[in-house]
């Protein structure tokens, strides 16, 4: 967090929630006062392709792309795609990975293979890695859609503000829009947060 | 989200630029918006459609756009357009006269330009079209400046009677970053169209005294950019390098460069070249950074300063930091090592169609068929040039399909002889800017088979509304267009015009074998709703039974990705050859149940998914009645 400016890459697939994940960091960050920036390459993403979000925010913000080397976390939605933006982490950063596994067509039909232990590979480069099966918490919960505040949780004490500074944000959020889901989403928050601590 | 709409002056907001050009839109008392889908344009009317006080449409393209929002400039309204880079090469007719009659409501064009082509068959610069047709264009570099400069750019456009360019790249339109809103609407009454065809009918007459009108009007103009404080000099220490630059560029030179001095361009032509030539003076070294052509900086050599720009920068793509530090540190002579940086062995992760897309069985069709030649279009559907399909030979502008088929059709070569020529086509693709190609070939008594994917939807923008979806921008319920209809009053004979559904494979494979045999234009006609919006109906899952998987792979052919290969195996035939299997599975969480696939399996090894059994309990259940 140099600079006083906190980077955060948000990377998955298409359709996973990265980018409401980067919205609700951006929120967070907006409420504790921060002037803040996000950006996203998903052009064509919602057919399957990469997505990356990108939450710059501190004192103030200028360029809104985080550089490679840049990034103090790196929150990945999919295994592979940990691996394929891990370059964009500082060697202090964190990356906090739910180990979920996607094979696009280009591997489930044998042209290319899958890495084996993506993250074995991730931790091999010594960054710290936190990585757990979000999708499982998620199923245990009763919603699959709750990967995306799980994965939040998971990364929110490794925050410059208060954790319960971003857990408002999203339980505020759906109590506003979709009330029926604020308790759930708060109870995924927290158990993300447990497993990241583990 | 909604509560941006009507919120207060003073408030604040996270929003993208594209939103922010939205609420401007509403304050400046817009009364007529109008666009066509185009990333990174699209949100620009999305969002001003929440707004209930003006009146917004998408239009069929972006030509018809613009004419819709000349023609209430006319009427005295306040009238907004909104295109991506390419949308400006179709709408350029209209506002290249337009910008000479002039203008009457304040008329604002806010193009998007795709720097970097995250979703783009080319990359502009649509900086050109305000030299091109005299027109002053505004660059913002975040949301902030884009709510602020389109507030502007309506007065400006009223006062000097031209219309005004917003000229906005994808890292203002999708960047979200504050915006603090200065003001709630401001209604514009319009006076109503006022007469006077010496001033509107553009006949070479009326036209030729205009044009010295619109030369003084640029020197005016000029005037009014250099006092312009849209164009900003934030004084640095480091004086061995100033910049000048504009859009989203000048972030990157401030996050890179934060004690030198810097000069953002905001309104960007004509451009300020005094202001720029006195900024000059006070730096040792001028450095021009624009994306993405050098307009900024030939100018401003022609003006006799020395200045550096495209001959130390790239001369496309984004301008990031990443790319100017190694740039300016060898300008100023300093060492710069670029950082090592492992990269690690992931395979690519392309777009691709989606589980039961009904592009997958016109693709599978024309994949399994010998001697075409397939012109294809802008599109979701443009995606069939990958795997596994490999079954679409070009792809260039919006319609271009028709057209392009027809002339490869009549300037055939010589491995063409024994060619079939194939469009491929979208429904909205096919409003657009199809139709007339259509037309031609029917006309000229051309031979192409047509593929009118008709899904319902512009799809790969997110699934907005076109004449062929019955709702309009609002989901408001909208005249539909009956394709077929449409094609027959174009000149296709009845014959020749084959609805089909684009799930049933053996069908299509065989319409499509059939029309390209035909010596005259065809038009086969699919009829499934893209599957991403609200209009797919989802079924059970369907699974292979692996006893029945004989591996031929026929499945996988298909392309959907909820098909993966379970296992291979290597098979000898009965002439002694080996022959690789191939066994499939279904994943259950992403098949859709659309059942095309099982058009592709002889053993009939797919197969939907049974309900679970009902649990029959041993003992009867005792009902407890609480009443």
């Amino acid at each position: 967090m140099t600079d006083g400016i906190t980077n955060i890459l948000v990377v998955g697939i298409g359709g996973q929630g990265v980018m409401t994940a980067a919205e609700m960091l951006a929120r967070a960050a907006l409420a504790q006062g921060f002037d803040v920036k996000k950006t996203e390459v998903a052009g064509m993403a919602q057919r399957g392709g990469v997505v990356s979000s990108h939450v710059r925010f501190g004192h103030k913000v200028y360029s809104p792309q985080i550089e490679p080397g840049e990034a103090d976390l790196l929150i990945g939605f999919e295994a592979a795609e940990a691996l394929r933006w891990f370059p964009y982490l500082r060697p202090t950063g964190v990356a906090m990975v739910n180990t979920l596994r996607i094979a696009p067509p280009v591997v489930s039909t044998g042209l290319y293979p899958y890495p084996a232990d993506p993250i074995g590979e991730l931790a091999a480069t010594g960054i710290e890695v936190h990585a757990f099966d979000a999708g499982a918490i998620a199923e245990a919960l009763g919603n699959s859609k709750l990967v995306n505040t799980i994965m939040l949780g998971a990364i929110s004490d490794h925050l410059p503000f208060p954790a319960e500074v971003l857990k408002t944000c999203i339980v505020e959020g759906f109590r506003a829009y979709k009330p029926k889901l604020a308790e759930v989403n708060a109870e995924a928050f927290e158990a993300g947060r447990g497993k990241a601590k583990n | 989200m909604n509560a941006v709409v009507h919120a207060l002056a003073e408030s604040r907001y996270l929003l993208s630029g594209n939103e922010a050009v939205a609420r401007a839109a509403w304050e400046a008392g817009v009364r007529v918006a109008a666009a066509y889908p185009g990333t990174p344009a699209t949100e620009i009317l999305e969002n001003i459609a929440r707004y209930p006080e003006l009146y917004s449409e998408w239009s069929v393209n972006e030509k018809v756009a613009v004419e819709v929002a000349i023609g209430a400039s006319l009427a005295g309204s306040r009238a907004l357009a909104a295109m991506k880079h390419v949308g400006m090469n179709v709408a350029s007719d209209a506002f290249m006269t337009q910008a000479l009659a002039g203008v009457v409501g304040g008329l604002v064009i806010v193009v998007a330009d795709d720097v970097g082509l995250s979703s783009s068959q080319n990359e502009q610069d649509s900086r050109y079209w305000g030299r091109f047709g005299h027109m002053p264009i505004l660059e913002p570099s975040d949301s902030q400046e884009a709510y602020e400069m389109v507030k502007q750019a309506f007065p400006l456009s009223e006062k000097y009677e031209v219309p005004v360019i917003i000229r906005m790249t994808t890292r203002v339109c999708h960047v979200k970053a504050m915006v603090t809103f200065t003001g709630e609407r401001i209604e514009h009454r319009a006076a109503g169209f006022q007469k006077n065809s010496q001033r509107w009918v553009m006949t070479p007459a009326n036209a030729k005294p205009r044009l010295p009108v619109m030369h003084e009007r640029d020197r005016t103009l000029r005037e009014v950019a250099e006092a312009s404080d849209l164009n900003e000099i934030f004084v640095g220490s480091d004086h061995r390098v100033g910049f000048v630059t504009s859009g989203p560029a000048f972030m990157h030179v401030r996050e890179t460069f934060p004690h030198a001095p810097v000069l953002k361009i905001g309104f960007s032509h004509p451009a300020p070249l005094a202001k720029i030539c006195a900024f000059a003076a006070t730096v040792a070294t001028l450095v021009v950074v624009e994306e993405t052509e050098p307009l900024l900086e030939n100018e401003i050599r022609a003006a006799g300063i020395a200045v550096h720009g495209k001959d130390i920068l790239p001369r496309f793509g984004e301008l990031a930091p990443g790319v100017l530090r190694p740039a300016i540190k060898s300008l100023l002579g300093e060492p710069y090592a670029v950082p090592n940086r492992p990269q690690a062995d992931v395979f690519p992760r392309p777009p691709t169609m989606c589980a039961s897309c009904p592009h997958l069985g016109p693709y599978f069709a024309l994949s399994h068929l010998r001697n075409l030649n397939i012109i294809g279009d802008i599109g979701c559907y443009t995606l069939g040039a990958g795997h596994p399909w490999n079954a679409l030979d070009t792809c260039t502008c919006m319609g271009a399909s028709l057209s392009m088929a027809h002339g490869m059709d009549k300037g055939r070569g010589e491995s063409d002889e024994k060619k079939h020529m194939v469009a491929v086509i979208g429904d909205s693709t096919f409003l657009h800017m199809g139709m007339q190609g259509l037309l031609n070939m029917v006309y000229n008594r051309g031979n192409v088979t047509v593929l009118l994917l008709d899904n319902r939807s512009v799809g790969m923008t997110g699934g907005q509304e076109n004449p062929g979806t019955g709702e309009d921008l609002h989901g408001q319920a909208a005249p539909r267009v009956n394709f077929a209809k449409l094609v027959e009053a174009l000149g296709v004979r009845p014959e020749r015009i084959r609805m089909v559904d684009p799930y049933e494979l053996p069908t299509i494979v065989k319409l499509v074998r059939e029309e390209v045999k035909m010596n005259e234009p065809s038009v086969i006609i699919t009829d499934r709703p893209c599957s991403l919006t609200d209009r797919f109906e989802r079924f059970k899952s369907y699974q292979v039974l692996d006893n029945l998987c004989t591996g031929c792979g026929n499945c996988i052919d298909l392309g959907c990705p909820a098909i993966f290969v379970t296992h291979r195996e290597t098979a000898a035939t009965k002439s002694g050859k080996t022959r690789e299997l191939v066994f499939a599975g279904i994943d259950a969480s992403s098949c859709t149940g659309c059942h095309m696939c099982v058009g592709t399996c002889a053993p009939e090894a797919i197969v939907q998914m049974q309900p679970q059994p009902l649990q029959i309990p041993a003992q009867p259940i005792r009902i407890h009645r609480h009443d």
